[in-house]
């Protein structure tokens, strides 16, 4: 009977952690860099992530652009403007990656 | 650009008229091929155009529709394709058919290649296509433009074809783009070419249509292709081959021994010339500036005179 209305006290509760926990300018524990695409450069040119970390790709453009991995690892649909894609890396190494419509765009994940 | 606009100065057009051409020069091409080589008229200079028109066929180019495309504040690619159509419909010489040098879409979406193929249909003319890098974004990578283009094509959508003696060849240089490169045709499309063309007559007419520019206009840019240099070497025999190219949103020309290189204006938005601006981003400009920016090619050709015409016509 108690069940079918929330407790206010918690769902308060709740919600101040999704914003803790989703809000994308707090520090999350899963670390999450960003790149942004911005007049057809990807910037940071260079990003350097730790294992298991990610990378969200936004496209802050006024065109269409496609983040693809050199070694075909990853590739994202086409991001329109505000459209942004994510990919997790898990291998140390560098990996390089360009607009597959664009290529002269070019970008660099090091992974330590 | 510049040469078309000083062939296409008649008497009466004023040093005003001039200049307002030059700003609406981005619509469409309109293509004459009277004896093999193009030639490119001044649309507003009729009575030239009608002299050339005699007995030859015309066809139109049309480019760069980008339906999708929604940043320009007062018009959508919708809009512009719809009055470059117009223009189409209004033409005193019914062109033979046309063709579209790709980006029909700006994101590979079926309800965009709905409204290019509603719009462009409504003129009754055969189309023939070329798919533009913005028309193999569907999350089939392409599949979607084979659906509804590929019939009677080969691989990636390139196909040839013949039309009052001029021999057509549509070429795909926009799949399997490589970090830092251009627009790529590949190995087997080369191979494909090298066999349509073998036992041709050099006398043939030929015209070829790609999306990106089939010679370097501005590499930084990614305005070229890198194994275009294959292509025209086994074009080199021919009497007169024309090179028709969409991609830069702009006129660019450049005559070489037999060979004509043009590109069309797009429907859609204009892009900055070559170097003047940092990056090759869509020019937002004032609505009353755009149509002038945006345009169709007309193409004339009669069979056993040296050049093709080819008229560029704004949507201004």
């Amino acid at each position: 009977m108690c069940a079918t209305r929330p407790n206010p006290v918690l769902t308060a509760l709740a919600a101040t952690l999704a914003v803790f926990l989703f809000d994308p300018s707090a520090p999350a524990s899963a670390k999450e860099m960003r790149v942004t695409i911005s007049n057809f450069t990807f910037e940071p040119q260079t990003t350097t992530i730790a294992r298991g970390e990610t990378v969200r790709f936004v496209n802050s453009d006024d065109m269409v652009h496609v983040v693809v991995a050199t070694d075909g690892s990853f590739r994202s649909e086409a991001l329109d403007t505000g459209d942004s894609f994510t990919a997790a890396f898990t291998k140390p190494g560098s990996f390089t990656y360009f607009c597959g419509l664009h290529p002269f765009m070019k970008g660099t994940i090091v992974v330590k | 650009m510049g040469k078309d606009r000083e062939n296409g100065t008649a008497p009466g057009l004023t040093r005003r008229h001039a200049l307002e051409c030059m700003v609406w020069a981005g619509t469409g091409v309109l293509w004459t091929v009277s004896g093999g080589v193009p030639r490119s008229l001044n649309l507003l200079d009729a009575a030239e155009a009608a002299e050339i028109s005699q007995g030859a066929t015309t066809f139109l180019q049309i480019s760069d529709s980008h339906i999708g495309f929604d940043k320009e504040k007062q018009v959508t690619a919708v809009d512009t394709l719809t009055e470059a159509i117009d223009k189409v419909k209004a033409l005193s010489v019914k062109p033979a058919f046309m063709i579209h040098t790709g980006d029909i879409t700006h994101l590979s979406k079926n309800g965009e290649f709905d409204d290019a193929a509603r719009i462009i249909g409504s003129t009754g003319l055969d189309v023939a296509y070329v798919p533009g890098e913005h028309d193999l974004i569907d999350p089939g990578q392409g599949k979607a433009y084979l659906a509804r283009y590929g019939k009677g094509t080969l691989g990636a959508g390139w196909h040839a074809f013949d039309h009052g003696g001029v021999h057509f060849i549509g070429l795909v240089n926009v799949v399997d783009l490589k970090a830092g490169g251009l627009g790529n045709l590949g190995a087997e499309q080369l191979a494909w070419l090298k066999k349509d063309l073998e036992g041709r007559s050099a006398s043939t007419p030929i015209v070829v249509f790609a999306h990106i520019p089939l010679w370097s206009v501005y590499p930084k840019w990614g305005w070229g292709t890198d194994d275009a240099a294959q292509a025209l070497a086994l074009l080199k025999r021919f009497g007169s081959v024309t090179v028709l190219n969409g991609h830069i949103h702009q006129i660019v020309q450049k005559v070489e021994g037999n060979m004509t290189f043009h590109t069309a204006r797009s429907t859609a938005f204009p892009q900055p010339r070559p170097g003047t601006a940092e990056k090759p981003g869509p020019m937002i400009v004032p609505a009353d500036q755009l149509r002038s920016m945006l345009g169709l090619t007309s193409v004339d050709f009669t069979v056993g005179k040296e050049r093709l015409a080819i008229t560029d016509t704004t949507l201004a």
